[in-house]
């Protein structure tokens, strides 16, 4: 992991730096721009120079018929994230924990979510939304897009949940047992708060990749769009700084929702540190 | 998956507890995927599918020359992305893992370069448009420059767009892989290395390349997927003038021509999968994951 032997940083060590630097101005640098641009004059257009500061094109996401219907969109879409998150976390935590063992089908099962991780999204949606009508049920996004969302959560969910659960220790949960605890006690006093961390992680995951998700929701939510489909037709069609104001307004849900996981991970850390000492 | 000791308990308990992911993949991915795959065998008149056998969509896809077209097209964004993000995400893994010293630091970039991931894709690749546009920040940059007398059109709204939307979105699947098999190889090995005389660049090509093997291979199949069943960014930001197969197929599913845009779709699977076979008969991921 780390150089022993030698202490000086050589020239490699400031041309790697340089170059990792100029990698993250990569990544973040043209979103700070949008950040930037989403505050543009009422007169500004789609680049710079900004024509004054204001937030006049928030005001018209609001205000303006024209980009449909952003407020119905935008709580689905914070619907969809939420029921994700608790199903992603509720049916990963009992997958990963059945993994632990030899069961019959546990090959198959594995390799689907596999599969639904390589295989192109839109072409799992035209695969669920054709199988609901040919069964002749309704495409709503609370079922066939929430069911859509989730083909794309769980296989994440369940590859974290792995990897939380190889640095899990079972004899913990033998010692429950043997303290004559039952089952669901086993799971509520010792697996669960032991691996809380880790379900943060994977709830993380659940909200933001539904809350993202476009390709396999763009022909399974039926009549009622989610944002990220309403802010891809707006690529096409919106030519004005409100654009980058959606931007904005959704990067910004993201980051307190990233936010919110990291400090929720770093607290039971602290915690966990403290009643070590203590 | 891991090898700990199985708790005891009624071996019913393992088929309870994955009932709700067996059923939600079955549902959601197992069974959409056969009727996808059944939709391309359907008879289609323009205007309706009918339940009935026919290789008619296959012929209509592989008589096109249009289809080659896509599929080289497509295998060209897929190789140039493949390279470049698997260069930036070698050099940027390397650098956290054998030159960032303090561990916390190491975690805190790493994170850094994963943050990214849990926003949205499509705000990310909107967020290049007042860069690379006619006015935008990079031309008025070369004309100040004095590099160039007219603004450059060939940023925004083509290839290069489209490819350099690809690594910015997708050289993180490349990182986390990487990073992962680097920050596994035994530091004593590069020590030994070190000892016997070995140059950097040889500790570099004989042991630490062949270490983060897997890393690499993994983060390949994550971006060939990933820029093969894209159809948006190539949509948005070549403005309409390339396309990929997934774009064609979309389409033909806007015009409703399901059992075309199924039956290319079964054909792309096919070489997705080749591809993805190829990766894994040069690297043995499940072994080497296994360690």
């Amino acid at each position: 992991m780390t150089q022993t032997t030698t202490s000086r940083r050589g020239l490699a060590f400031y041309l790697l730096a340089g170059f990792f630097g100029l990698f993250v101005v990569f990544l973040y640098g043209p979103m700070l721009m949008i950040f930037i641009l989403s505050f543009q004059g009422p007169g500004g257009g789609l680049t710079f120079p900004m024509r004054g500061v204001s937030t006049h094109w928030f005001a018209d996401l609001w205000s303006s018929s024209r980009y449909g219907d952003l407020g119905g969109a935008f709580r689905r879409s914070l619907a969809l994230g939420g029921l994700s998150l608790v199903i992603t976390a509720v049916v990963c935590l009992f997958a990963g924990l059945a993994f632990r063992r030899r069961f019959w089908g546990a090959g198959p099962i594995f390799y689907l979510s596999i599969v639904s991780l390589v295989v192109p999204g839109i072409l799992l949606g035209l695969g669920i939304s054709q199988l609901f009508q040919l069964l002749g049920f309704r495409l709503g996004w609370w079922l066939s897009g929430l069911g859509a969302h989730l083909s794309w959560t769980l296989p994440f969910g369940l590859l974290i949940m792995f990897a939380v659960l190889n640095r899990f220790d079972g004899s913990w949960e033998e010692a429950a047992r043997d303290a004559g605890a039952r089952p669901w006690q086993v799971l509520a006093y010792v697996t669960v708060p032991i691996l809380f961390p880790g379900l943060i992680a994977v709830a993380l995951f659940g909200f933001t990749l539904s809350y993202d998700e476009m390709p396999r929701s763009l022909l399974t939510v039926g009549g009622s769009n989610t944002l990220p489909i309403e802010i891809s037709n707006m690529t096409t069609n919106v030519t004005t700084p409100a654009l980058y104001a959606i931007g904005t307004v959704t990067s910004a849900v993201s980051f307190l929702v990233i936010a919110a996981a990291f400090l929720a991970i770093a607290i039971v850390q602290k915690r966990r540190a403290r009643a070590k000492q203590g | 998956m891991s090898g700990r000791s199985s708790p005891s308990g009624s071996r019913l308990a393992p088929y309870l507890q994955v009932a709700p992911l067996a059923f939600l993949m079955l549902t959601m991915v197992g069974i959409p995927l056969v009727t996808v795959v059944m939709l391309s065998f359907w008879e289609f008149d323009g205007i309706a599918v009918y339940p009935a056998f026919t290789w008619a969509n296959y012929a209509e896809v592989l008589g096109s020359p249009v289809t080659l077209k896509l599929f080289l097209a497509t295998l060209k964004y897929a190789l140039l992305t493949l390279v470049a993000t698997t260069v930036i995400g070698f050099t940027c893994s390397y650098f956290l893992v054998f030159h960032v010293r303090s561990l916390k630091l190491q975690i805190g970039l790493f994170l850094l370069c994963t943050i990214p991931f849990w926003t949205s894709n499509v705000i990310r690749m909107v967020s290049w448009i007042p860069f690379l546009g006619r006015e935008g920040l990079f031309n008025s940059m070369l004309i100040q420059a004095g590099l160039i007398d007219r603004p450059l059109d060939i940023l925004l709204y083509s290839d290069f767009a489209v490819v350099l939307t690809y690594i910015h979105l997708f050289t993180l699947f490349m990182i986390v892989p990487i990073f992962n098999s680097m920050a596994k190889i035994d530091s004593n090995l590069i020590e030994a290395a070190r000892d016997a005389g070995a140059t950097p660049a040889q500790i570099l090509w004989n042991v630490i390349i062949p270490l983060s093997k897997t890393g690499i291979a993994l983060g390949s199949i994550f971006v060939v997927t990933l820029v093969m069943g894209d159809f948006f960014v190539v949509r948005v930001m070549s403005g309409g003038q390339s396309a990929s197969v997934v774009s064609a197929m979309k389409n033909n599913i806007d015009q409703l021509y399901y059992p075309v845009a199924s039956a290319m779709a079964v054909l792309l699977v096919a070489v997705v999968l080749l591809m993805v076979t190829a990766i894994l008969r040069v690297v043995d991921i499940r072994s080497e994951l296994a360690r």
